[in-house]
């Protein structure tokens, strides 16, 4: 080995990357765009759902069930309806989710019988916003029920001494339950994804492309000394980007980071060399640019985007589904960044995730470095 | 001029594709300080042979030394020792000339002391003096090519190899090129050169002639046009040239004929014997005929009578 040919290597390779747009733009700011889209994009919360509402009984108590509505943040009404024509049109063409009718009579229903219904009517085609909303439906009128008990248990002096299980609540990690706080340390995963596999893929097939392999390995520098002086500046730009995504995280996107900064760039450096590693094989043995960098990017963009929990639950997958993320070493990555940030778990307990990425990285580095050949055939 | 040691052994070696045979058991020795060319048209294993004698390509049998090295037994030992041109032109366009020169300086550990003059020399040696920050892209392609050759004797190997070198460059810069390599060799370098221009082989000190994976002659330009040429030549100016070809053909004092350019070759037993029947042959057939001479032959009339297969030869400036 000779500091002086890696050395040698690294130069070159750092002159290309800045003279290259494409790698520049890919560096800089496809992290801040991948943050930007799934940071504001992708969320999970269901909240502010567009409700129409029909008050056919026009009385004090109808007003009053429709304010429950108007005062939570789950729901926004779009449009107060005049007829059933109305509420159907609005829910045909998608401007609203839900819609709540008041019947008439209710409240003399209410008055007289001590029971009046309210209706609702849902656009099911997205089953899981329907059945949220039904629950916060559920959720409201059972509140406006209790509020309408107390009021008459009041009136007629009586004590509320009727008998009542409550939840007392507290969410821990995320307690705001914002899915943005569980988003965006993923993002990591998916930045170094990108440019560990996509940027490192290219190197070498870029080489075999134009030629010039012919002659650097025409030269006396080691089959070591080419791997290490190309993924060095790479390893570099990965640790970079995963310290400017993590800033922005936590200082645009205010999630909360309790770990240590320590263990994440350590964790970090370790996936890195699994994505780079994983280029690099790719880029040796494709041979060609375009070749390479998809062949890079479905073993490491797709699966990380799709199986590592970043968005979708490991644990409410199915059970082959889960198996299969097992072999997925952003798995491991993005539930130690989760770690992380939410709930600065200590490190003796993500032995197990750290192991399991530590091991990906030392068989793939060998992977690596054994695919690749000083010879044209 | 030449040196007693061989720079370059090479002992029955052969390399096998599959089922194609791209070198077939060949022995040759390239001595220090020479010139050494190898003539041939594509694919008839020039670069297969270059290829292995830096340690790129694996011989399937056979034995390579370079440098006194054996190749396969040590190839990053010989690659210190060498340096290579490959047929792409193939350095970095995307680098500035200064750049690629200190990469390739930085592989091949040049002596940092030695590193100002060296580059020094090489940017005087390819003629790009001032233009040391230019992007190699923009370099035309005989500046092109003389950098590259300068990246790869940065370290001052005692053997260079290269493949093609000239091809598709103009015909000045080929001149200059071929200085440089003349230069080169004063200082004691061995320069292994492939072409498949007949009149560059001119330039070479021994040449070894290569026909689909066998070697077909070996020797000086002067004993190849001498010792393989034991008939005479004829150039016939002949209008039109097909028919003309044709004709020489038909005529019996025509051993062989091919075209050259924009005229013909006659190879014949005696020419002052043969020369009234040609003309005559071709008159009375109805073609335009102008001079009819004996000529010195060149290494692709040697090329040709040498080779079965004419028509793969290229003509002198394909």
């Amino acid at each position: 080995m000779s500091l002086r040919r890696i050395l040698a290597m690294m130069r070159k390779e750092v002159i290309q990357i800045w003279r290259d747009p494409r790698s520049l733009l890919v560096i800089f700011a496809m992290p801040l765009v991948q943050l930007v889209i799934y940071g504001y994009g992708v969320n999970l919360d269901i909240k502010r759902i567009p409700l129409c509402i029909y008050d056919r009984d026009a009385t004090q108590s109808s007003q009053d069930v429709l304010k429950h509505f108007q005062s939570t943040d789950y729901f926004r009404i779009v449009r107060v309806a005049d007829d059933y024509r109305d509420v159907i049109d609005h829910i045909d063409r998608g401007t609203c989710t839900m819609a709540v009718v008041v019947p008439p009579q209710f409240s003399e229903h209410l008055r007289s019988q001590g029971k009046a219904e309210v209706q609702a009517l849902l656009d099911a085609s997205d089953s899981n916003t329907a059945s949220v909303s039904m629950g916060y439906a559920l959720a409201i009128l059972q509140g406006y029920s209790q509020q309408v008990q107390l009021d008459w248990q009041q009136r007629n002096g009586i004590p509320p001494v009727a008998p009542n299980v409550t939840f007392q609540q507290r969410t821990w990690f995320n307690e705001d339950l914002e899915s943005m706080s569980n988003i965006v340390p993923g993002v990591v995963a998916m930045v170094m994804a990108v440019v560990g596999a996509f940027l490192t893929s290219l190197t070498i097939a870029r080489e075999w492309e134009r030629g010039t392999m012919e002659q650097l390995i025409a030269t006396p520098v080691r089959k070591l000394e080419i791997q290490i002086g190309k993924l060095v500046p790479y390893f570099v730009i990965g640790m970079a980007d995963t310290a400017l995504c993590a800033g922005f995280a936590v200082g645009w996107f205010h999630v909360p980071f309790r770990g240590s900064w320590t263990v994440l760039f350590a964790c970090s450096a370790l996936f890195l060399l699994v994505v780079l590693s994983l280029g690099y094989f790719f880029s040796v043995t494709a041979k060609s640019q375009l070749g390479a960098s998809q062949s890079a990017l479905l073993v490491t963009l797709l699966p990380t985007f799709l199986l590592s929990g970043f968005i979708f639950p490991i644990d409410q997958m199915p059970v082959i589904v889960q198996g299969i993320t097992r072999v997925l070493p952003a798995r491991y990555y993005v539930s130690i960044l989760r770690n992380l940030f939410l709930k600065g778990t200590a490190v003796q307990l993500m032995a197990g995730d750290i192991a399991a990425l530590a091991i990906f990285a030392g068989v793939l580095i060998l992977l690596a470095t054994r695919a690749f050949h000083k010879r044209l055939e | 001029m030449m040196g007693n040691e061989p720079s370059v052994v090479v002992e029955n070696l052969t390399k096998r594709f599959g089922a194609f045979v791209a070198l077939d058991s060949i022995n040759f020795q390239a001595w220090r300080g020479e010139i050494f060319g190898f003539l041939g048209p594509n694919g008839a294993g020039k670069s297969t042979t270059i290829r292995i004698l830096c340690g790129l390509l694996r011989p399937t049998s056979g034995r390579a030394q370079v440098a006194g090295i054996d190749v396969a037994a040590k190839p990053e030992a010989v690659r210190q020792q060498i340096g290579y041109m490959s047929q792409k032109f193939s350095l970095y366009n995307d680098l500035e000339v200064i750049e690629n020169l200190r990469f390739f300086a930085g592989l091949y550990s040049v002596p940092t002391k030695d590193l100002r003059l060296r580059l020094a020399w090489a940017l005087r040696m390819a003629g790009i003096e001032g233009r040391e920050r230019a992007l190699t892209r923009t370099l035309a392609v005989g500046w092109k090519q003389r950098l590259a050759l300068a990246c790869a004797v940065l370290h001052r190997p005692p053997v260079v190899f290269l493949d093609e070198p000239t091809s598709g460059v103009d015909a000045v810069s080929r001149r200059q090129f071929w200085e440089l390599i003349q230069q080169m060799v004063s200082e004691g370098i061995t320069v292994f050169v492939t072409t498949h221009y007949m009149d560059e082989a001119e330039y070479c000190n021994r040449l070894v002639l290569i026909d689909r994976g066998r070697i077909v002659a070996m020797g000086t330009p002067t004993e190849l046009k001498t010792r393989h040429m034991k008939r005479d030549l004829l150039m016939v100016e002949c209008e039109p040239l097909g028919p003309g070809l044709e004709a020489l053909h038909e005529i019996p004092a025509v051993l062989d004929a091919a075209v050259f350019g924009s005229s013909l070759h006659a190879v014949v037993a005696n020419a002052q014997a043969a020369l009234p029947g040609i003309r005559r042959g071709l008159e009375s057939r109805g073609l335009k005929v102008g001079r009819v001479e004996q000529i010195q032959p060149s290494l692709e009339d040697v090329f040709v009578a040498l080779t079965a297969t004419r028509e793969s030869v290229p003509k002198g400036n394909a």
